[in-house]
C-alpha cells in the first residue's frame, strides 16, 4: 500500500517524541544555561599557567623558556623573559616570564603548548564562558589573568593533576637529597 | 581514447537556446544558487544554466572558505599542521589525524605500538559512523524532511562526540594522533563505555532504517536520479562510498590494509545502480560494517605502551624524500603528500581531499535533472566545505 | 606490480622517442618516480591507463610542486695532473640548478588492485607561461586538482578544457604556493600578542595616512 511507510515512520517518530518525556536516551540536551552537564575530566579550552603556593609572581612554574611560544601552531602566545631571576619550586634560580600573553582570539585550544611544556607549567582550562563585549583587548590575556593556582588544577583535572603533583614532588626530593648530599660532602670534606 | 574523460571546451560556454533548424526557441536562465543557500552544506556556490528546470549546465564555485591550509603547513613544524589537519574535514578529525600521521610516519620509518594502531582503528570506525548517519541526516533534509532524522541523527552523533571529548579533550577538534602513536591512552572505563555504545547503535540504525529506508518518498525522490556509471567514477577518480555504490570494489581497508585491518573481519557494501538511493543504502550498510569491525576491535585490544619510544614528539625532521599516504575516509580516499628536504618543516605538504576530487562529475550527475534534484545529488555527494576549500 | 626500470623499458618500446627518467626517493618507504619530458606524456600516459599489466585507470592525486633556482653543492672526483702523476681529487663543485615547476602524478589501479606509480613533468622555468600538459583527456580525476595547479602554482596545462581558477577569485594575481609569493600587507587592524600584524598593516597604510 502506497504510505505504509510513511505511516511507520510517523510512529519511528512518536516513539521519538513520547520518549522523549520518559526516556533519558531520547532526549539527551539540557537547558544551558540553567542546566549544566558536568564538563569531562579531559575537556579542554583555552591555556592557563599554574602557580603553586599563594602568590601568582613568586609561585608561577613558568620559566620563560619560550619553548611553547615557539611551537603554538597559530602564534598566538607572547613572552617576553625577565631579566632577574627567582627561585623555582626546587629552589633553583630561574628566569620567569616578565610578559605572557595569550590572545584567546587566535588560540585554537590545540593544546600543543600543554605537550611541548617540559616544566607543567601551562595546562588547559574548561573555562568557556569568556565572551566579552571588548573584542581587543578583552580576549587578550595577560600574565594576572592567566595564572591560577594549583588547587585549581586538581579541581578541574584531578587524575591529570595527580600524575604532575607526584611527579613533581619526586623531582624535588630528588633535588633536595642531592642538595643535601653535596651539603654533607662538603661538610665532610672541611 | 575511451569516449569516458573525453570533454570539448564547447561545453563550457552557454549557447543560445535554439531549434533543430538553428532559429532561437526561448531563453536559458542562468541561476546562482548558493553561496548561502542553506543545501550547499557550507559556502558552495552552483552555476546553474536551466532550460525550464532542467539542468543544462551546472559549474560548482568554490573557494569561499580558502586559507591555504598547504601553505601554512609548509611553515609550522610537522607537529603543528596537526590540529589543522583537525579543521580539514570538521566532521571526521580522527581520520584527518590519521591520514597525516600515516604519511608521516610512512616519510619518518616510525612505527605504531599495537595497542595505539587499535585505539586508531575504534576511533576511525567511530567516526565514520557518525559521518554517515549525519551525512544521511543532511541528505533527507535535503528532500525536505525538515530536521527530524537529522536530529536523531545529532542526537546519536552526540553520543559518539561524548566519548572523543573524554579521551581528547574536544568533541569536534580532537588533535588526538601523533607520529608514532596516539596522545593519550583510553581508560579501562573508557572501552566499557564504547562497548555500550557499539551495542546500542544497531538499535538506533534499525530505528533509523524502518523511518527511511523504504520511505515511499525518499524513494521516489532518490531512485534513478543522479546515475554514476562505473566507467566514469572510476575515470574521474572517485572514491569512498560514492564509488563503490557505482559498483566498484575498492575499500582501502581490504586494499591497502594499512594499520591492523587485516585482522578484521568485515565486508565491503557494493551499489548496484549508483545512483541515490544506493548512495544512501552504501552508507547505512557500511555503518553496519563498522559495528562489527568496532566490536572485534573492542574485543581484541591489547594492553601496552600508545606511543612509539623512539618518536620525538618536537623537532621532528625527516630525511630527505618523499611519501604518500594515504587512508579510507569516512568521505572517500584522504591522502598525504609530503616532501620533505630535511628540515622541521616539510617541503612540500599537500592534501588530496576526497570530497573536492567527488565533486568533479557533479555536473555529469546533475545535467537532465530537474533543479530540486540537484540538491538531493548534491547531498549525496557528502562534502564538507573545510576540506574542499582547504 | 612491475618495478619502475621495467615500466620504463616497457614504455620505451611503446612510446617510441619518449624521454624517461627514473627520480630516486630517499625515505625508506617511499616510491621512487618516472619523469616524462612533456612531448610524450600524454601518450605514455595512455599506455599506462590502458595497457593490461598495469591498467592505472585510477589517479588519484595531482600536485604541483615548486623548485626555485637553488644552489647544490656537489662532491665530485676531478682528475688532476699535478707534477706528472695523475691522482683523483674530490673537489666540491657548486651547481646552480635552474627553477623549475613539477606536476606529480599518483596513479593506482582499481582493477588490479595495485600502485602506485608516480608521474612527473616538469616545465623549463618557472616562467607562468611555459607549458605541460594535461592529463584530464586521459583521467577525468585530474579536472579540478590540474585546475587547483594551475591556481595556485601558475603552471599551464596544455590541453586543460576548462582552465581557470578554482580556490581563489578570479582576478586574483599571483599564485600562492609558490615559494617565492609574498603574502598582501593590507590587514584589518586585529592587533595580536606579537603585533607583526599591526605593524605590516601600519606600514602598508601608512603613504594613505600621509596623504
Amino acid at each position: 500500500m502506497l504510505g505504509e511507510q510513511i505511516i511507520k515512520g510517523m510512529a519511528v517518530t512518536a516513539r521519538n517524541f513520547f520518549g522523549s518525556y520518559v526516556s533519558k536516551e531520547r532526549l539527551t540536551t539540557v537547558q544551558y544555561p540553567e542546566e549544566r552537564l558536568t564538563p569531562k575530566e579531559n575537556t579542554r579550552q583555552f591555556p592557563f599557567l599554574v602557580y603553586d603556593g599563594d602568590d601568582r609572581e613568586k609561585g608561577l612554574r613558568c620559566v620563560a623558556c619560550q619553548i611553547c611560544e615557539k611551537e603554538c601552531p597559530p602564534q598566538c602566545i607572547y613572552i617576553v623573559k625577565s631579566k632577574d631571576k627567582k627561585p623555582d619550586y626546587k629552589g633553583q634560580p630561574q628566569l620567569y616570564p616578565a610578559t605572557f600573553d595569550i590572545d584567546i582570539s587566535v588560540c585554537m585550544s590545540c593544546q600543543i603548548c600543554v605537550e611541548v611544556c617540559p616544566f607543567d607549567a601551562i595546562k588547559m582550562d574548561t573555562e568557556f564562558e569568556l565572551s566579552t563585549g571588548d573584542r581587543f583587548g578583552g580576549l587578550l590575556l595577560t600574565k594576572d589573568k592567566l595564572a591560577k593556582p594549583n588547587e585549581y588544577y586538581r579541581r578541574i583535572h584531578p587524575t591529570a593533576a595527580a600524575a604532575v603533583d607526584e611527579r613533581l614532588a619526586g623531582e624535588k626530593a630528588r633535588a633536595e637529597a642531592k642538595a643535601k648530599a653535596a651539603a654533607e660532602a662538603k661538610t665532610a670534606a672541611l | 581514447m575511451n569516449a569516458v574523460g573525453e570533454r570539448t571546451s564547447q561545453n563550457y560556454e552557454i549557447l543560445p537556446k535554439t531549434g533543430e533548424t538553428g532559429e532561437p526557441i526561448g531563453e536559458f536562465l542562468e541561476v546562482s544558487m548558493g553561496p548561502q543557500h542553506p543545501s550547499t552544506h557550507g559556502v558552495f556556490r552552483m552555476d546553474v544554466v536551466l532550460d525550464g528546470e532542467k539542468v543544462v549546465k551546472l559549474k560548482p564555485v568554490f573557494g569561499y572558505l580558502h586559507r591555504n591550509h598547504e601553505k601554512i603547513a609548509e611553515n609550522i613544524s610537522y607537529l603543528g599542521s596537526m590540529p589543522y589537519t583537525d579543521r580539514l574535514d570538521y566532521f571526521c578529525s580522527m581520520t584527518n589525524n590519521w591520514a597525516y600521521a600515516l604519511a608521516v610516519e610512512k616519510l619518518a620509518g616510525l612505527a605504531v605500538p599495537e595497542r595505539a594502531e587499535y585505539i586508531r582503528v575504534i576511533m576511525a570506525e567511530l567516526t565514520r559512523l557518525q559521518n554517515h548517519t549525519c551525512l544521511i541526516g543532511f541528505f533527507v533534509q535535503d528532500m525536505g524532511a525538515l530536521g527530524t532524522p537529522l536530529m536523531y541523527a545529532f542526537r546519536e552523533r552526540e553520543k559518539i562526540l561524548d566519548l572523543f571529548e573524554s579521551v581528547s579533550g574536544a568533541r569536534m577538534m580532537c588533535n588526538y594522533m601523533r607520529f608514532g602513536g596516539v596522545r593519550c591512552d583510553v581508560t579501562p572505563d573508557w572501552l566499557v563505555q564504547a562497548k555500550q555504545l557499539v551495542n546500542d547503535y544497531g538499535k538506533f540504525l534499525d530505528e533509523y532504517e524502518t523511518l527511511l529506508t523504504e520511505n515511499e518518498i525518499l524513494l521516489a525522490r532518490s531512485q534513478g536520479v543522479g546515475v554514476l556509471s562505473r566507467e566514469l567514477a572510476v575515470n574521474a577518480s572517485i572514491t569512498g562510498p560514492m564509488l563503490r555504490a557505482s559498483g566498484v570494489n575498492y575499500d582501502l581497508r581490504k586494499v591497502d590494509r594499512y594499520g591492523i585491518y587485516n585482522r578484521f573481519d568485515f565486508k565491503v557494501p557494493l551499489g548496484e545502480h549508483g545512483d541515490t538511493y544506493d548512495r544512501y543504502m552504501v552508507r547505512i550498510l557500511e555503518m553496519r560494517e563498522s559495528l562489527k569491525i568496532l566490536q572485534q576491535a573492542l574485543r581484541d585490544i591489547p594492553s601496552g605502551p600508545v606511543m612509539d619510544p623512539k618518536a620525538k614528539l618536537r623537532g621532528l625532521r625527516p630525511k630527505a624524500g618523499e611519501a604518500y599516504g594515504r587512508i579510507e575516509a569516512p568521505k572517500g580516499e584522504l591522502g598525504f603528500y609530503l616532501i620533505s628536504d630535511g628540515m622541521a618543516n616539510p617541503y612540500r605538504y599537500r592534501v588530496r581531499p576526497p570530497s573536492f576530487i567527488n565533486l568533479t562529475i557533479l555536473e555529469d550527475m546533475c545535467l537532465g535533472h530537474r533543479i530540486a534534484d540537484t540538491v538531493v545529488i548534491l547531498g549525496s555527494v557528502d562534502i564538507v566545505l573545510g576540506e574542499v576549500d582547504r | 606490480m612491475e618495478t619502475p626500470e621495467q615500466i620504463k623499458l616497457r614504455l620505451e618500446t611503446a612510446v617510441p622517442g619518449a624521454k624517461i627518467e627514473i627520480l630516486p626517493n630517499d625515505c625508506p618507504a617511499g616510491e621512487r618516480s618516472l619523469l616524462v619530458d612533456t612531448a610524450h606524456v600524454l601518450a605514455v600516459a595512455k599506455f599506462l591507463r590502458d595497457d593490461t599489466q598495469l591498467r592505472l585507470d585510477f589517479c588519484s592525486n595531482v600536485t604541483g610542486v615548486d623548485w626555485p633556482e637553488a644552489e647544490i653543492a656537489e662532491k665530485i672526483k676531478v682528475k688532476q695532473v699535478g707534477d706528472g702523476v695523475e691522482k683523483e681529487v674530490e673537489e666540491l663543485k657548486k651547481n646552480v640548478r635552474p627553477g623549475f615547476l613539477e606536476v606529480v602524478y599518483h596513479l593506482y589501479s582499481m582493477e588490479l588492485k595495485h600502485g602506485p606509480v608516480v608521474l612527473r613533468q616538469r616545465t623549463a622555468n618557472r616562467d607562468a607561461k611555459a607549458p605541460v600538459v594535461s592529463l584530464t583527456l586521459v583521467w577525468r580525476g585530474c579536472e579540478f586538482q590540474e585546475r587547483e595547479v594551475f591556481d595556485l602554482f601558475g603552471i599551464r596545462l596544455e590541453g586543460h578544457p576548462d582552465l581557470r581558477r578554482i580556490l581563489m577569485w578570479d582576478g586574483f594575481k599571483g599564485f600562492p604556493m609558490r615559494k617565492d609569493y609574498v603574502p598582501p600587507d593590507d590587514f584589518e587592524y586585529e592587533p595580536t600578542p606579537h603585533d607583526k600584524v599591526l605593524a605590516e598593516a601600519r606600514k602598508h597604510y601608512s603613504p594613505e595616512v600621509k596623504t
